[in-house]
């Protein structure tokens, strides 16, 4: 078996059984990013020295007998994360030459647990994008291709697209992700691996470059659902250098995954069932909720009234937000500065943020502008804000009598790096089943669960209650189980 | 009294209110752990928060809102238990995370009350409309380098209170007096230094006039005014700059101002149009700010002595109003008085501290906590009066000695031999020294002319370097001049 084939608990395993070193298996990724990477790009930055040192020190604190939940597991990082003494690039020519001094909380959290990074991830610029074909650093292509059209590169969806590709490719066992509006969820769809974002306030944002702080949420990617239940326990945690942070203990998750889903009732939302969903998800969908009803779970029939209002709402908040975030990239203090001999500063403001920021960054930072603004703000954004509150009561209505909701994953699969780019709003429904879970600050998982008729992976969506990712988990692991994937990737390393 | 400026088509009223920052006196800054100590060297007291870099996150200062909340209750106003930080939004060099963190829709406290007492010892209520937590910017110098401008970042997220006021007062006076009695309830309370000469307070005067029994009018904003005199000249100047558009058939438009304290004019800053947007929208970044209302019951019985009340104690002591309003202006002065009147005569304290001390510390130009004198040596001072060691005369050539040396009185007096004569012998030879080289005023007194007592009182005090007992003095020349 080829190092990179481990999964991230199997490869905990090995390295405690002294069957593979920390090193050996960091320099199998190595080697294989190497390999990959130039096609994939999923990797912005490979930090291969600083790895191996890590892997080195790693093994060294085993035979000390230290071994952390994470002790010499390899990992991409996604390059929103600052990470201390490694560029942090945002994918965005702004920050093309930002090496922050600082380490985010959630990438800490995973160092002390004994985690190697091997590098940063690609993404869409600044978290924006379904497609990760935004990022300054190039887009990065799905190790997956249809079958009866192999040289058609695909999208391995966005923004955490470089995490899932890298972790589908075997690049890495697991990767750091972050979720606005289905980051996390529909790359995984799209690469046939497993990722949670978690409820909002589980991970600290500090350190996460913000795209929209009230939706942003950090999870993991991974290939098995057990694996992401392993990252996210150490990537989770109260912070109080995040003000939205959690103050709640963090559970075993992975020992949730093993729980099953007998007696639970599941929530299958009729507003979901939207128009122009390719039988083949609607068939995946029943094929899940038979799965689960095979073992024990009761199906119910609920409403969110108000999905159909999920997207517009979702592209006004994430955006005004944004607008805000991202004022703070103006060329003064750090990352990029265009100015002309003579120019002054809104000249300097201009320059910068014209070309420091590409088409779609500078797309959403207009449209949050615009919703903000004096006259439009009761129009757009406050009614946003109470679209939203409503959309939560939907929620909390179902979980009354749900304890869990499975839908989709994505309405389509992975699509052509040339489709849907030139119009935004065809792009911006790729989001269509994920971000009301943001919206709502639930929890959120994709798991892959088959396959479409091009041999794409498809994944399905389970939504749980707030800080109830337990049950999500559980329920993840029934659907993995049952669905049994193990189709793989064409371009993947050992292959 | 009403205030007016005569223009020429009639009298007209002036109606201001003003908008005060004031820096909430804290270790901290409002969302980092940066400190704010005024004069260290520039960017030496900047977090990465405050510095806007990605990634970083505000964490509200629980003292800064402590603060908030002390003040909130000195100005007798409503504290409110749920509040929320917002955004406003606007791009300047100094300002690093693009917006500023400020409670726009929803403050932490609202309205209260202000008393404030004019130059004709007359009271009048000031009504405060709220006062809101938000961070201060940065400070850009254009000075510094012919093509550049530097940024400094040290005052960048300090904590402020901006603590806005009715439009209820009506001349520059009033205008002064509120912020006097503001800064002093201020520091009374230990929520702002109030130093203004060090940005620890700066106001926004907003002017506007009308003829008598109007309505109000347009109003300016005169922006930042850096001390109560400016304040009191900027009124002034700007009424009248707006009295004379009204009179010259003009209105008066609505736009932010600056005073030009050179020229004693106002001058236009921007107008109404070219006001930004600020896209005001509550902060994600924060939750809201939800206080205990045992939490504020407890910071409100921790409150310290406020200077109205205490100005009605020192009444009660006996004091005149006069002397209560001036002894409780600073705090220090307050303390140093107390100090002194612990087990003395509250009143005669009073008459000292406001008059030979007050007198002594304004020609050295030192402030009360500086002063080279303590409360205890003047108090020894007051008991060697108290007990006829010295008399009041006396007294205040050895508080003059003390001003210069640094001795105790005791020493003093001592040293010097100033010890009053209450020997009546002592007494008498003297008296009879000046009756007998004052012979024809003896006569003229005795015939009639009452007034020369006085004379012979100050002449037996020279004779006796001014170390007789004036009352045995007194008692013993009438029985000789009889």
């Amino acid at each position: 078996m080829h190092p990179t084939d481990f999964t991230l608990r199997g490869a905990i395993d090995a390295l405690n059984e002294g069957v593979i070193s920390s090193v050996e298996l960091t320099t199998a990724h190595l080697d294989a990013i190497a390999a990959l990477n130039p096609r994939l790009n999923a990797y912005i930055t490979v930090t291969g020295e600083q790895a191996l040192e890590q892997a080195r020190a790693s093994d060294a604190r085993r035979k000390e007998g230290v071994t952390g939940p994470l002790e010499g597991v390899p990992l991409a990082i996604k390059d929103l994360f600052c990470t201390a003494g490694t560029l942090t690039t945002a994918g965005s020519r702004i920050l093309g030459n930002f090496t922050p001094p600082y380490e985010s909380t959630v990438s800490g959290n995973l160092l002390r647990d004994g985690a190697v990074f091997l590098g940063k991830a690609n993404l869409d610029e600044f978290a924006m994008g379904s497609s990760n074909t935004t990022s300054a650093s190039g887009p990065v292509e799905n190790p997956w291709s249809r079958a009866n059209d192999p040289d058609t590169r695909l999208v391995p969806g966005g923004s955490s697209g470089g995490s899932a590709a890298a972790v589908a490719a075997r690049l890495a066992l697991g990767a750091t992700a972050t979720d606005t509006g289905g980051s996390i969820r529909q790359p995984a769809a799209f690469c046939g691996i497993a990722g949670i974002k978690p409820t909002y306030g589980r991970c600290s944002r500090f350190g996460i470059v913000a795209f929209a702080s009230s939706l942003d949420q950090a999870g993991p990617v991974a290939r098995t659902v057990e694996d992401c239940a392993i990252l996210l326990k150490s990537m989770a945690g109260f912070d109080p250098k995040d003000s939205t942070s959690a103050d709640m203990p963090v559970p075993d998750f992975a020992a949730a995954c093993a729980r099953g889903v007998k007696g639970l009732r599941i929530g299958v939302p009729k507003e979901y069932r939207l128009e122009g969903t390719p039988p083949e998800i609607e068939a995946l969908w029943e094929q899940g909720l038979a799965w689960l009803r095979a073992q024990g779970a009761e199906m119910v029939e609920i409403s969110l009234p108000h999905t159909q209002y999920a997207l517009p709402t979702y592209y006004i908040v994430a955006p005004a937000e944004a607008s805000s975030n991202l004022a703070r990239y103006d060329g003064v203090r750090f990352g990029l500065r265009v100015t002309e001999p003579g120019s002054d500063l809104r000249d300097l403001y201009e320059r910068t943020r014209a070309q420091g920021f590409g088409a779609e960054v500078r797309r959403r930072i207009l449209i949050g502008t615009y919703v903000l603004s004096a006259g439009y703000y009761d129009a757009y954004y406050l009614k946003a804000q109470k679209i939203r509150a409503l959309i939560k009561r939907d929620f909390d209505e179902a979980f009354a009598k749900v304890d869990a909701i499975v839908t989709p994953a994505t309405p389509s699969a992975a699509f052509g790096m040339d489709e849907k780019q030139d119009d935004p709003v065809k792009m911006y429904l790729n989001d269509v089943f994920t971000v009301t879970a943001n919206l709502a600050g639930l929890p959120g998982l994709a798991v892959p669960a088959g396959l479409d008729a091009q041999g794409l992976p498809l994944g399905l969506q389970v939504i749980g209650k707030a800080f109830d990712e337990e049950t999500v988990f559980a329920v993840g692991t029934a659907i993995e189980q049952a669905a049994n994937f193990t189709a793989l990737p064409r371009l993947r390393a050992g292959a | 009294m009403t205030y007016v400026i005569e223009g020429r088509t009639g009298p007209w009223e002036v109606v201001i209110g003003l908008e005060v920052h004031a820096q909430v006196t804290s270790q901290a800054k409002l969302f980092s752990g940066a400190a704010t100590e005024f004069g260290a060297a520039p960017n030496s007291q900047v977090s990465f928060v405050d510095a806007g870099f990605p990634g970083m996150l505000p964490v509200i200062n629980q003292e800064c809102v402590a603060q908030a909340v002390r003040t909130g209750l000195g100005l007798k106003a409503e504290i409110h238990l749920w509040s929320r930080f917002d955004r406003k939004n606007y791009f300047y060099a100094d300002l690093p995370q693009g917006y500023q963190i400020s409670q726009f829709a929803h403050p932490i406290v609202g309205t209260g009350t202000v008393e404030i007492t004019l130059a004709d010892g007359s009271t009048k209520q000031i009504d405060i409309t709220r006062l809101h937590l938000e961070q201060d910017a940065g400070k850009s110098l254009h000075d510094q380098h012919p093509s550049k401008s530097f940024i400094d970042l040290n005052r960048s997220g300090v904590a402020l209170m901006e603590i806005v006021s009715e439009p209820d007062m009506r001349s520059p006076e009033e205008a002064g007096a509120y912020l006097t009695k503001l800064r002093q309830i201020l520091r009374y309370l230990g929520t702002c230094d109030g130093n203004m000469d060090e940005g620890s307070m700066r106001a926004d005067v907003n002017v506007s006039v009308r003829k008598p029994g109007e309505g109000f009018r347009t109003r300016c904003e005169v922006k930042n005014v850096n001390s109560i005199r400016f304040v009191m000249q900027a009124v002034e100047a700007e009424a009248r700059r707006q009295i004379e558009v009204w009179e010259e058939g003009g209105a008066v438009e609505q736009e932010t101002r600056l005073f030009d304290t050179g020229r004693g004019v106002t001058r236009s800053m921007r107008s109404k149009e070219d006001a930004h947007d600020y896209r005001y929208f509550p902060d994600p970044d924060l939750p809201p700010l939800v206080l205990e209302a045992d939490w504020v019951e407890s910071l409100k019985a921790s409150l310290p002595e406020l200077p109205d009340e205490r100005r009605a104690r020192y009444v009660a002591m006996g004091l005149s109003p006069y002397d209560a309003h001036v002894l409780t202006l600073e705090r220090e002065t307050a303390a140093f008085f107390e100090a002194v009147a612990k087990g003395r005569d509250a009143k005669t304290v009073a008459n000292w501290v406001t008059g030979d001390f007050f007198a002594a510390l304004n020609r050295t130009g030192l402030g009360v906590e500086e002063s080279p004198v303590s409360a205890a040596a003047l108090g020894e001072l007051l008991d060697l009066i108290a007990d006829k060691t010295i008399n009041g005369k006396i007294a205040k050539d050895v508080l003059a000695i003390m001003f210069e040396t640094g001795e105790r009185p005791g020493a003093i007096v001592d040293a010097r031999g100033l010890r009053q004569v209450v020997d009546t012998g002592a007494i008498e030879a003297a008296i009879a020294r000046v009756m007998e080289a004052n012979a024809d005023k003896v006569a003229e007194y005795r015939s009639g002319k009452d007034k020369l007592f006085g004379f012979f009182v100050g002449q037996v005090m020279k004779a006796m370097q001014g170390k007789g007992n004036p009352a045995l003095v007194n008692e013993v020349l009438k029985q000789k001049l009889a």
